[in-house]
């Protein structure tokens, strides 16, 4: 991997001037990203979402690069028909057999996770090379912190309210990064934008690949988690720290994982209340809940062990 | 961040709400790449992030951090921060090692006489 | 005169054809009954490296008309098909590929909307699709599917037209009836389609560009959509334009309407597709009693050819407007509602039935079509009133 200061010296392909919110996870999720792209022109594609709609305002965009957005729940497919037309061109003879080009597709967890899931599942097994990005902060932010199948168990959202009867949303995330690797593609992984090493090397590989590569980036979001943008990095750290957010990848079927050090290693707890979103849980009543979730995150860092093991070489 | 070549001119991007359909071009697309240079964001800061050169060891971790694409780098080294599109969201100074960006309310008089100074050199 | 392969081919094949010799570099489709044999047909030539197209099988509409529209916005030629539940799937999907201004070709097998469920051919498919941007062609015969899908691409991919366009024929009795066909030389074909010349690509251009942008801001929308509307009525006289070419080529005519004996008509059925066959013949033999019927085939639906029907109808004392779907709710069914409007131009009135007829693949027979004449002949007597009626069923 290139070191920070030649990283540095890339275009910038995101531009300043969109309309993200301030300590937005998602930008520097697409900057990390693209930053793996190196010097190679690329084709993003994005769903609907925060997004979308904060860098393409009529007239302005941010994108420094080719960028097409269709609708909410087909990036995939829109972004693989662009790959399309790269290799129908080339075989009419219309683009230089040798010029190369990345595409990539940004969506949120709702435009991944929920909606957008078929045609991610279908542009995946057809084998397009392509890169798919989940920028997941856990819910739908842009039409006001609703809950998605990636919003963590008990968690507060508009469409799972905390209240009397109910302490927030009542079910377990999806473990979408999974259920994208038993489609079997080159490189599956999982990162987070605290970690940008991590994640810009993931990204380096996954526009490597031959072949289809999918990226789930843990994405903090100030508004709808319930904390001041400035802790956007540190809390995304504090995901990985505390287990919850588990940094693996499977490359070719080898399943292979960060693992927290001990000295780094902090109780989820630590990363639960910080966020505004959790807060209900931190009353005496609900300490069964805070078990609750501490025994589910073991269990997800322990099943990717197993998978690292199962897989090793 | 200086702005690139362009079809359309700042002034004409602000002026976009008296464009006609016909100026539009084909199926809303935008002819300009990474024009939302010339969108102005800094006016959404309450606080301001100042950089003290003489702290900065280059090590740019505050760029690769910026949600707003804001730290200015130019040959590996760290030139400055583009007051026009920072926000103000304080993660740079988070995740600054050496001290060398501190967060100031915007009303301060150092955010003042950084931003007049700021605009000046903008201005030549 | 070019050289022509005489053959006896479905509505299908033709579309075929039509697309192999027009040779897309992408199209992406899904299965659906009763279009399926397009797309099956076209995966052989892709299999036996007759054509370069980049064939993406997509797990549904959505994603078809989706992958279509990301890559026609990259700068290709673009075709897909469909029918049905099928149409209905992509029906964002439509408004989109018109308002990005994408000019793909789709074929559409015309057939029955659920529920309940129905394979048959009716136009209740594509009529909810005809106001979404789109141009519309409806073919009469295989024969016509094919010329229809030549001249899409040339509707589509003109320079002031750059809209989505949809080339439909009749489920079933089309699409899988075999008639004997004409299929020009693949160099006279090509020289007449020609290659596309994209604006604004995504790739392969001389500048980054953002395509599906968030308008707004300004009424940007608002422009956005009135530019979208200019662009289809300039569609008009370009699809004449375009069409008259190839009539020359291939020696068929082409017209938006398609008028059988309408000059002195007393009695005039407007129909679209397949069953004008039907109503002509029923015309032809009332002639042949002394009463001036007609028949109103209308082939270019969108834009509608308001002053072309006008001008066919100006002269009737009554005018029956068939209708293969219906338009629940409002006064009548979607063709009577454009050809009623048509004629509110008239200085007199004329007065009109619209007939709902042949849903779900029902028969269309000779002596219903004498019943809807004879029904004409009573109207223009003023024996009986106006209104809507369906033709045909208990």
């Amino acid at each position: 991997m290139a070191s920070i200061k030649e990283l540095s010296l890339q275009p910038e392909r995101l531009v300043g001037g969109h309309r993200l919110c301030g300590g937005c996870g998602a930008s520097i999720a697409v900057r990390q990203v693209l930053l793996g792209a190196r010097d190679t022109e690329v084709v993003v594609g994005c769903a609907t979402g925060c997004l979308e709609v904060s860098t393409t305002a009529l007239p302005y965009t941010s994108w420094d690069t080719s960028f097409i957005h269709n609708a909410f729940e087909n990036a995939a497919a829109t972004i693989t028909g662009v790959e399309a037309a790269y290799k129908g061109l080339k075989a009419a003879g219309k683009i230089a057999k040798d010029k190369e080009i990345k595409f990539v597709a940004f969506g949120g967890d709702g435009g991944t996770y929920d909606i957008g899931f078929q045609a991610l599942s279908g542009a995946l097994e057809r084998g397009h090379d392509f890169v798919y990005v989940c920028y997941d902060n856990g819910a739908y932010m842009n039409t006001g912190i609703q809950r998605s199948s990636a919003t963590p168990i008990h968690a507060w959202a508009t469409t799972s309210e905390v209240g009397k009867v109910i302490p927030g949303k009542p079910q377990k995330r999806k473990d979408l990064t999974s259920i994208v690797a038993a489609h079997h593609i080159p490189y599956v992984a999982q990162a987070s934008v605290g970690n940008w090493k991590d994640l810009v090397d993931k990204a380096e590989k996954a526009f490597a690949a031959d072949g289809p590569a999918f990226l789930n980036v843990l994405a903090p979001c100030p508004r709808g988690w319930r904390y001041e943008s400035a802790q956007t990095v540190e809390i995304a750290r504090m995901a990985f720290r505390s287990k919850f957010w588990p940094l693996f990848e499977v490359a070719n079927g080898v399943w292979t994982m960060k693992e927290v050090k001990e000295k780094e290693l902090i109780p989820v707890v630590d990363f639960l209340k910080v966020q505004g979103r959790f807060k209900h849980l931190f009353k005496p009543e609900a300490a069964p809940l805070l078990e609750e979730i501490q025994k589910d995150v073991d269990e997800y860092y322990a099943y990717i062990q197993r998978m690292c093991a199962a897989s090793a070489q | 961040m200086s702005a690139k070549k362009t079809t359309k001119t700042a002034q004409e991007l602000i002026d976009f709400e008296s464009w006609t359909s016909e100026e539009i071009p084909n199926g809303a697309v935008c002819e300009d790449a990474g024009n939302s240079a010339l969108y102005i964001t800094g006016g959404w800061r309450s606080e301001m992030p100042l950089w003290t050169k003489d702290n900065c060891k280059d090590c740019m971790l505050c760029w690769v951090h910026c949600p707003d694409s804001s730290i200015l780098v130019a040959d590996g080294k760290m030139t400055g921060i583009d007051y026009d599109h920072c926000k103000g969201c304080g993660v740079c100074v988070i995740e600054c090692k050496f001290e060398a960006l501190e967060m100031v309310s915007e009303s301060s008089d150092e955010a003042r006489a950084t931003a007049a100074a700021y605009e000046q050199e903008k201005g030549a | 005169m070019p050289d022509i392969t005489v053959l006896a081919a479905t509505g299908n094949l033709m579309v075929s054809e039509a697309l192999r010799q027009a040779e897309p570099d992408v199209i992406a489709a899904y299965p659906i009954t009763p279009q399926t044999a397009v797309v099956e047909e076209y995966s052989k030539y892709v299999a036996d490296g007759r054509v370069h197209t980049e064939y993406v099988n997509v797990e549904s509409e959505h994603s078809s008309l989706s992958a279509c529209i990301g890559a026609s916005a990259a700068g290709a030629r673009v075709a897909t098909a469909t029918s049905s539940q099928g149409l209905a799937l992509m029906w964002e999907e439509l408004h989109i590929a018109s308002g990005m201004r994408l000019p793909i070709v789709m074929a559409n097998a015309n057939r029955a909307i659920s529920a309940p469920i129905n394979i048959h051919g009716d136009h209740s498919d594509v009529m909810g699709a005809r106001d979404s941007g789109w141009v519309i062609m409806f073919a009469e015969t295989a024969q016509e599917a094919y010329d229809n899908t030549l001249i899409s691409f040339r509707i589509a991919e003109h320079p002031d037209v750059q809209l989505p366009v949809m080339t439909t024929l009749d489920g079933f009795i089309t699409t899988h009836a075999m008639e004997r066909c004409e299929i020009l030389d693949d160099e006279v074909v090509k020289a007449y389609v020609g290659e596309r010349t994209p604006i604004n690509p995504l790739i392969n251009g001389d500048k980054p560009v953002s395509h599906g942008m968030f308008a707004s801001l300004g009424n940007s929308y608002f422009k956005v959509k009135k530019a979208e509307r200019a662009a289809i009525d300039a569609s008009h006289p370009i699809i004449k334009q375009v069409g008259d070419e190839w009539a020359n080529i291939c020696k068929r005519p082409f017209d938006y309407v398609d008028a059988y004996e309408c000059d002195d008509a007393d009695f005039i059925i407007v129909v679209l597709g397949s069953a004008a066959g039907n109503v002509r013949a029923v015309a032809r033999d009332l002639r042949a009693q002394g009463i001036k019927a007609g028949v109103l085939r209308i082939r270019v639906y969108r834009p509608f050819p308001a002053a072309e029907v006008l001008e066919a109808l100006k002269g009737a004392k009554a005018v029956g407007i068939f209708d293969r779907s219906d338009a629940f709710g409002a006064q009548y069914g979607p063709v009577g509602l454009d050809v009623r409007t048509a004629l509110y131009d008239l200085p007199a009135r004329i007065p009109t039935r619209n007939y709902i007829y042949g849903l779900g693949g029902a028969d269309i027979t000779i002596q219903t079509i004498k019943d809807a004449f004879d029904e004409l002949q009573q109207l223009a007597a003023g024996s009986i009133d106006e209104g809507l009626c369906y033709l045909g069923v208990r």
